[in-house]
């Protein structure tokens, strides 16, 4: 199981990572997503995996249980990177709106002081 | 418990709601309830600056949860001081924000300033790794927000790029603290100091991993050479106000890696011992190289003040990257300098940019000039390190401080050079945008498209001109301040590195508490 997770992780990452080193907005979008499922899945992993135990102690007897800390952090890291990816996928929407061209490079009209900037 | 020590979290907290829910339609109320809690916050950093001045470290617990298992706010020496710069930075910038009606030409500036101003304080003032993660993300988000404030399709350009960048950048961050996790199994800063410290040796690959991984993310938000391709672009894009509020963004990199290196990974821990300094001194020595060279050859003057604050930030993690005592009390001095100037200058570019453009050409003379030019000198001279002011000072101690040092002749030879010629790129800018543009004959007549609408000309005079001017003298009365109390300032900033290198007072105070 662990190679199972492990692959998971690396393949999930290394597809992430290809997918960012595109030059639409999209795919980026979509990479940055699959990276933030493979760190999840990596932080769910670094309480060592335990099967069909539960996150928490039991007094009463020596049963195998779970660690509840990386299972909070993940809960932490699954709603924050869900608000960035909506915050990005709306801030890269009205960039296209606004200059009807979704490559993430700016082209060299794109100067600072370009008309209209201030607008 | 010493409540004082959320009240910097709290307050911007509780306001930022509140001006997005209640005071959403009243942009006049909204002024004056952001300046308010910019002045309380103020309030709170010298109260709570002034409870660490007795070098004690005080411990909250947030829920009464004992260290090691609940979240602890640590005030101690250094993040008071930076929770008071913090402070002190907004203050002038709100004010230019409302002078120069740039809180107008979007929705929810004050809101969100404030929960960027939450962020910044809650990350100076953890004492809990993951927790950390958080409170970079509260400002980052906070900071997409102001970055596009205003809108225009070049800065959602740029704005999509520095949200990718700052999202791979948070995910290296929970990869880096899930490996130390699963190597310590904690993530409270002063407990990972006492696990790393016992691990032996042999079983530290993965640690090691873990500590180069967050050096990592640290250097991506310092902008330290390689990982700066994202300030440039965002920061002379981004509006210029919001920009020079940014000058503390950086400095949340360089505060982590300060603490974390010193506390968890400090100079005696065998597993890490000599990788970060040997890794971050070259790449800040070719930080504040590359940062020269782009001011020299910027073409816009947003731009030029963007590469000015990667120069200060290749300076500043000279000084880090010695891990010495008298180095760190220098970059602490630095820090408070370099957070003013570059703040200064970017708020000098946003009235330079809003009269005439920013481009770096001679064009016709704009209102106010002699005012502004003034202005741009004074922050000129602070940036680039000559007398009289406090860059100079800072420089002559990271210098100092670096003397001793294995590779003192390099330090020397790329400070020296590169404020050489950071005053050549700065009089270059200076001369182009406020010497020539009287000479209206010499200017080429534009080309022939010009029935393009001349848009930078045409723009409406400030609402309140007045404020603007008042703000950003407000900044220069701060770097003569700075300047002229250099004395108890460095003996306050030898202290705190003294806290710093004794990290056992701090995880005794965490840790040990009897209650």
């Amino acid at each position: 199981m662990e190679a199972l997770v492990a692959s998971a992780v690396g393949v999930m990452t290394a597809a992430g990572i290809f997918l960012i080193l595109r030059r639409r907005t999209f795919p980026v979008i979509l990479g940055l997503s699959l990276i933030t499922y493979a760190v999840n899945v990596f932080l769910f992993a670094t309480g060592r995996l335990a099967l069909d135990a539960p996150a928490v102690l039991n007094k009463y007897e020596d049963v195998p249980y779970t660690d509840p800390l990386p299972q909070a952090l993940v809960l932490t890291a699954i709603v924050i990177s869900f608000g960035m990816t909506a915050v990005i996928v709306m801030i890269a929407l009205s960039a296209y709106l606004s200059s009807k061209d979704d490559h993430i490079d700016m082209s060299a009209s794109d100067s600072v002081d370009a008309p209209g900037e201030d607008a | 418990m010493n409540h004082w020590i959320v009240a910097p979290i709290v307050l911007p907290a509780i306001l930022a709601p509140f001006i997005i829910m209640v005071l959403r339609y009243h942009l006049d109320l909204q002024r004056i309830f952001s300046v308010a809690g910019v002045v309380g916050l103020l309030g709170i950093a010298l109260t709570i600056t002034a409870q660490a001045t007795t070098g004690e470290i005080q411990v909250y617990e947030l829920g009464d949860w004992p260290a090691p298992f609940g979240i602890v706010l640590v005030l101690d020496r250094m993040s008071a001081m930076m929770v008071l710069l913090t402070a002190l930075l907004a203050l002038p910038i709100v004010l230019y924000a409302i002078g120069s009606g740039w809180d107008d030409r979007g929705k929810h500036f004050h809101a969100l300033f404030h929960f960027q101003l939450m962020g910044v304080c809650g990350a100076f003032l953890t004492g809990d790794a993951f927790n950390l993660f958080v409170f970079f993300e509260v400002l980052l988000i906070a900071s997409y927000g102001l970055m596009t404030h205003g809108g225009g399709a070049v800065r959602l350009k740029a704005g999509v790029q520095y949200v990718t960048y700052n999202l791979l950048g948070s995910t290296l961050f929970l990869f880096a603290l899930g490996t130390i996790y699963a190597v310590t199994g904690t993530l409270n800063m002063a407990d990972l100091a006492v696990r790393v410290a016992e691990i032996p040796p042999e079983d530290t690959a993965l640690l090691r991993v873990g500590a180069v991984l967050l050096l990592l993310v640290f250097c991506i938000k310092a902008a330290v050479l390689p990982l700066h391709f994202w300030l440039p672009a965002s920061y002379a894009n981004a509006p210029l106000p919001v920009a020079a509020l940014f000058a503390i963004m950086t400095k949340v990199g360089a505060y982590s890696i300060l603490r974390v290196y010193t506390l968890v990974f400090g100079p005696d821990v065998a597993a890490t011992e000599g990788l970060v300094g040997a890794w971050l001194q070259p790449a800040a020595l070719v930080t504040l190289a590359v940062g020269t060279v782009g001011i020299l050859g910027s073409q816009h003057i947003a731009r030029m003040v963007a590469f000015c604050a990667i120069t200060s930030m290749g300076t500043l993690l000279i000084a880090i990257s010695l891990f010495s005592e008298v180095a760190a009390a220098a970059a602490l001095y630095y820090v408070f300098h370099s957070t003013l100037a570059t703040a200064l200058l970017f708020l000098v570019a946003d009235m330079v940019m809003e009269r005439r453009g920013g481009a770096i050409s001679p064009t016709a003379p704009m209102p106010q000039t002699g005012l502004i030019s003034a202005l741009f000198f004074v922050g000129a001279i602070a940036m680039a390190g000559m007398p009289p002011l406090s860059g100079f000072i800072g420089k002559l101690l990271v210098l100092d401080a670096s003397r001793g040092a294995p590779d003192a002749n390099a330090v020397w030879a790329v400070i020296l050079i590169g404020s050489f010629v950071t005053i050549v790129g700065l009089a270059r800018a200076g001369t182009l945008i406020f010497w020539k543009c009287h000479d209206v004959q010499a200017i080429p007549p534009t080309e022939p498209d010009s029935e393009e609408e001349p848009v930078a000309t045409a723009i409406a005079p400030e609402p309140h001109a007045a404020l603007a001017f008042t703000s950003v003298f407000g900044a220069v009365l701060g770097l003569v301040l700075l300047t002229l109390f250099a004395g108890p300032a460095l003996q306050y900033t030898s202290k705190t590195a003294e806290q710093l290198f004794t990290p056992d007072n701090y995880i005794s105070a965490v840790l040990g508490r009897e209650e």
